[in-house]
């Protein structure tokens, strides 16, 4: 277990590495042509080799990197800031007007898969990197209100928050001050999750055209374009899968590791 | 368990009522009149005006919303704009590319994920185990269109096992209709069948925790017989939650899915549409593919009734 | 005739030993009781004998049973010796049994599992079984799932499948614990009468010494995980051997030194409740029916005067925690008024914080009153929400967990590092931090071995002696009420039944549920408790 916590902090740390240092410095220009040098396979000069146009896909890839981190982490927070206040809202007005109230509105988003969210935004403001934001993170805000409600209901039940109450404390003030530092575990842990899923999002939108737009660096449409060149010269879809595998199967590990490591019913036991 | 069905239902109709509206809403909000982009540039005001009339344009909003899903409610979707064809029979026909898909790949994935999942409970801790979660675990971090083209690459051009592309249609016969999707299906289902083995498996090892089953061992059962008669029914609530999420995630892979093989379904009807701005049939497939999710949603929690007692007698 | 004989069981899991040379007979049809405070290893002892031990546990030593070695079996043997020869029941009725299954087919299941019987006839005798421990078929029907049954009635069917087959011995772990008094009084009863007549023996694990006064003939006590003493129940209770046993013995019925208190001496009462009536609304039956209302609160009226000792007891589901929350300003009355000092309790803001401030509570889990993420120091402080935060604060602090026998050093600690007693205390600490004029002390000793309840109830005698608060005792359990009040009320389905000064209730009760109550509740007999006192 603490292997795949290591091993998921080191792949999720070298897929942000490579997002930070391709802000500063890449082998190539990431968009630089060069018809001349089309497809080669990886070498010294290009160690994951080139694409069709000639542009260096270990260079592609840093860059892609930032994009979809990008994506996926403005996701994660959009779902988080607004998921997290109305799951605890409901908690807190657990069985009333405005606890159905959240929970059926997140039923309703729940009914529209991100990809039918994307397919939505794109077909009214045409496709962008921003609508996959968009899409992605209205997709996580049902999925944060429910762990949130869920984590609150159960703290809710538990004697100290009976002390809180007779100690004067409101339900906003118990909600910030003993609610929300005991699910911040499963907020942390779920959080890993949805950036893993929104990475994986993001690479399917944009691999579709509903994601990034040219010439935005992405792994998704990385492989669209490579789609046609993969009998020719197979790296070119291989290193930018690849690129998403590592870094979804990072996060992953780091969530199962960190929820083993936080989960305090798993702790007390040595 | 009347009561119950009726509350059920109640809450598929509205959740369908709020959806469409939703749906409506947001195309509502498009720019661009789908009639002048009909008639293309050089039509007079008065023939777009005609057109718009025709189309059910120039009536106000509410008005629009109510023909539409009463439409709806009666199988009439309108007419496409680019097609000039009733949407119903666009859709009808790649329907019978898309379900298949979904059918064949949640399938497919039940069958990898039950095994894999019970072996890896029964088997806690053990070699079969740890081999089966880091699979799954590898298995959730798969992107299913590059996992389509790594099969392609292997079992299509390399082995020539399966078509790398295309569909022949169900009138060729069932066997090359399967054939043409059984790689689009393994690659939805591979990803899925992972998810689902893990929670399997949680759920086992959660429920076999409970008292009831200590009760059960002191009764005498050996540990398979209290795993199969006592934790596999109790384990299948969370299991089938899952299951249902699964389909409308199945469906919506699908439309990526079909890129990457050229398969005519769903996915392909409504990006040609969103490219050509033909609303009437992206707002048809959204509005069918939300209602198959809440569809699921609705059978999921009958199928809760079933094994769960106390939902069924809950007076 | 011997029918069990363990020797020198020994078990640990992993580094940890759990019991080391533990020892004891049990004869044909006798009831045995294994007597312990938590964690002292009397589960683990039983869960070994039926080789339903965690993976990692190793276990050394002789279980003879009959003619075999319990410990030496194998899986197989031991599946089939379970239900067949042994039986075994345990201490929580409401997840014992599978939500999923009939209690006609759990019982049956015994039988088919060891193919004693066709499907048919393990219905027959299911029924029989059930008709045996008091579910006549014409109420209790083979299809009734668990959820349809009370807890008493759950460990009815846990207890026809574990004789299902008439094993030579049964086992029952706490089987008790988790009923209200009356009906552990039937289950008790039911568990002595299928000795008497069935010719099992029983092996009653118990942490209450007064369970097993009244039902076992031998005993054995165990303390961290080894027999301190065993022999005849009634020559044990009368002279116990050992030191800790003696202590056990001293601290069950344990009653603090208190100056006696008269009711009716104070003037104006400090808290009044008058007809409150608390009611909640349930799901409609059918669409169109109107809510139905459960009253848990029905009309009650009763006074605290200032420095008072009040009990309220009543079984599960009596509407003393309904009421409890209402007085404390966490729930709303439908009717009637709660006045505290003389103005309206009221919830939320409504209420003034200088008014909730003559008012705090002691709550029952040591385990869930503490957000586990603040420093003692700021749970303790958590109240001067209600005063504003002193100027000393940090001295009142340091005060205030001295008091309740703790180092003013450990308000720097987190609540994982104390036990469930020092958890309680620092639960009265915070209580006691603002000088609130009443507590309310919601069962605050019922999760608490009797050694540590013995002090914590005469932490809060001598609490109360020198600050002269007054407490509100609310519990289910007849022995700590009479330790610490001056006065009693009974409830019973959201009514006061009975009220009046604890012995004169205790002594002569008026009331035929308090006769009820009293009768059920599991008594030492008062000559055997005179020889332990005497030296």
């Amino acid at each position: 277990m603490r292997l795949s916590l290591h091993l998921g902090l080191a792949l999720t740390l070298a897929a942000l590495l490579a997002a930070g240092v391709s802000l500063l410095w890449t082998p190539y220009d990431p968009a630089a042509l060069s018809i001349a040098e089309k497809l080669r396979p990886p070498s010294a000069a290009h160690w994951l080799g080139t694409d069709h146009f000639g542009r260096d896909i270990a260079a592609m890839l840093m860059a892609g990197a930032r994009t979809s981190i990008a994506v996926a982490l403005v996701a994660v927070g959009i779902g988080m800031g607004f998921g997290v206040p109305l799951g605890l809202l409901a908690a807190a007005r657990h069985g009333g007007t405005v606890d159905e109230v959240v929970m059926r509105g997140n039923d309703l988003i729940f009914a529209f898969p991100s990809l039918v969210i994307a397919i939505l935004i794109t077909a009214v403001f045409g496709p962008s990197a921003l609508n996959a934001i968009l899409a992605i993170g209205i997709f996580n805000i049902p999925v944060f209100a429910r762990v949130a409600r869920g984590g609150a209901l159960s703290i809710w039940t538990l004697d100290f928050i009976r002390a809180a109450e007779v100690a004067g404390k409101g339900a906003a003030r118990i909600s910030a001050e003993h609610i929300l530092p005991n699910i911040a575990n499963l907020l942390i842990v779920q959080g890993t999750i949805q950036f893993s899923l929104g990475i994986l999002a993001e690479a399917g939108l944009s691999y579709v055209g509903l994601g990034a737009q040219p010439p935005t660096p992405s792994w998704g449409r990385m492989l669209a374009e490579a789609q046609t060149m993969v009998t020719l010269a197979p790296h070119v879809a291989i290193f930018p899968g690849l690129a998403i595998v590592l870094t979804v199967f990072g996060l992953n590990l780091l969530g199962d590791g960190l929820r083993d490591r936080l989960d305090p019913r798993l702790r007390a036991r040595p | 368990m009347a009561r119950y069905l009726f509350r059920r239902m109640l809450s598929l109709a509205l959740s369908l009522l709020a959806a469409s509206l939703v749906i409506f809403l947001v195309i509502e909000v498009v720019p661009g009149d789908p009639a002048s982009y009909m008639l293309g540039l050089n039509a007079s005001p008065e023939t777009v005006d005609a057109l718009r009339d025709q189309l059910g344009l120039n009536a106000a909003a509410p008005a629009r919303y109510l023909s539409w899903i009463w439409g709806m409610a009666q199988g009439d979707f309108g007419l496409s704009y680019t097609y000039k064809v009733p949407v119903s029979g666009l859709v009808a026909q790649r329907l019978e590319v898309s379900l298949p898909l979904a059918l064949y790949a949640l399938g497919l994935s039940a069958l990898v994920a039950f095994p894999a999942g019970l072996l890896a409970a029964a088997r806690r801790g053990r070699l079969a185990d740890t081999a089966v979660m880091g699979a799954t675990q590898l298995g959730i971090s798969l992107p299913n269109f590059w996992f389509a083209m790594l099969l392609v690459l292997v079992f299509a051009l390399h082995w020539r096992i399966f078509p790398a592309g295309g569909f022949p249609g169900w009138d060729g016969g069932i066997g090359a209709g399967l054939a043409a999707l059984t790689l689009p299906a393994i690659a939805l289902a591979l990803p899925q069948a992972a998810i689902l083995a893990r929670v399997l498996r949680s759920a086992l090892i959660e429920t076999e925790g409970q008292d009831y089953i200590r009760t059960a061992r002191a009764k005498g059962l050996t540990r398979t017989q209290t795993m199969i008669r006592h934790a596999l029914r109790n384990a299948m609530i969370p299991v089938l939650t899952i299951l249902g999420m699964q389909f409308s995630f199945l469906l919506a892979g699908a439309i990526i899915i079909e890129n990457v093989f050229y398969l005519p379904g769903l996915g392909r009807l409504i990006f040609q549409a969103i490219t050509q701005r033909d609303l009437i049939v992206v707002e048809s497939v959204v509005m069918i593919l939300v209602f198959a999710v809440i569809l699921v949603t609705f059978l999921v929690d009958l199928a809760y009734a079933l094994i769960d007692p106390r939902l069924r007698r809950r007076a | 005739m011997t029918l069990l004989s363990v020797r020198d069981l020994s078990l640990s899991v992993g580094p940890a030993p759990i019991l080391s040379e533990v020892s004891f007979d049990m004869a044909e049809g006798e009831v045995f009781g294994l007597v312990g405070e938590s964690g002292s290893g009397k589960s683990m002892t039983a869960l070994a004998l039926m080789g339903l031990l965690p993976g990692n546990a190793r276990v050394t030593g002789a279980a003879r049973f009959g003619a075999i070695d319990l410990l030496a079996q194998g899986e197989g043997a031991m599946t089939r010796l379970r239900g067949r020869d042994i039986g075994m029941i345990f201490q929580e009725p409401m997840t014992a049994l599978n939500p999923m299954k009939t209690i006609g087919d759990q019982v049956a299941e015994t039988l088919l599992i060891h193919r004693a019987a066709s499907r048919g006839a393990a219905r027959e005798a299911a029924r029989e079984k059930l008709d045996r421990v008091g579910l006549p078929g014409d109420r209790f029907p083979l299809s009734l799932y668990p959820h349809e049954l009370s807890g008493g009635q759950r460990q009815r069917v846990a207890i026809a499948m574990a004789i299902a087959l008439r094993p030579k011995l049964l086992i029952a772990d706490e089987p008790t614990t988790a009923l209200d008094v009356t009906t552990q009084a039937q289950i008790l009863d039911l568990l002595g009468g299928l000795v008497r007549h069935e010719g099992l023996a029983l092996m009653l694990i118990t942490h209450d010494l007064a369970v097993v006064a009244g039902m076992a003939e031998r005993l054995a006590v165990m303390q961290r995980g080894r027999i301190v003493e065993a022999g005849g129940t009634e020559a044990l209770f009368r002279a116990p051997s050992q030191d800790y046993t003696r202590r056990l013995l001293a601290a069950s019925g344990h009653r603090p030194a208190r100056a006696a208190r008269t009711a009716g001496q104070h003037s104006a009462p400090l808290l009044h409740v008058e007809d409150a009536v608390r009611e909640y609304i349930l799901p409609r039956p059918s669409a169109l029916a109107p809510h139905p209302r459960l009253r848990a609160v029905d009309g009650v009226s009763f006074s605290i005067g200032a420095g008072e000792s009040l009990g309220l007891v009543g079984e599960s589901g009596c509407g003393k925690s309904t009421l409890t929350r209402a007085i404390l300003g966490l729930d709303p009355l439908q009717g009637g008024s709660i006045r505290l000092g003389g103005s309206t309790v009221a919830v939320g803001r409504i209420m003034p914080a200088a008014l909730r401030a003559r008012m705090q509570a002691v709550f029952q889990d040591p385990y869930g009153s503490f957000n586990p993420r603040h420093s003692v120091g700021r749970l303790v402080s958590e109240p001067f929400h209600l005063t504003g935060r002193p100027p000393d604060a940090d001295d009142r602090i340091a005060a205030a967990l001295e008091e309740v026998g703790l180092a003013a050093a450990d308000r720097h600690r987190y609540i994982h590092e104390f036990s469930g007693g020092q958890r309680q205390r620092i639960a009265i600490a915070r209580a006691l931090i603002i000088r609130p004029d009443l507590i309310v002390l919601d069962e605050a000793v019922s999760a608490l071995d009797v050694r540590v309840r013995a002090q914590v109830l005469d932490l809060l005698a001598r609490l109360q002696e020198s600050h002269g608060m007054a407490y509100l005792f609310i519990s289910h359990d007849l022995s700590v009420v009479r330790a610490l009040t001056d006065r009693v009320l009974v409830m019973q389905s959201g009514r006061i039944v009975e009220a009046g000064p604890t012995e004169r209730v205790f002594a002569s009760p008026d009331h035929p549920y308090t006769r009820r109550l009293i009768a059920a509740t599991p008594t030492i007999p008062a000559a055997w408790k005179e020889a332990a006192h005497a030296d």
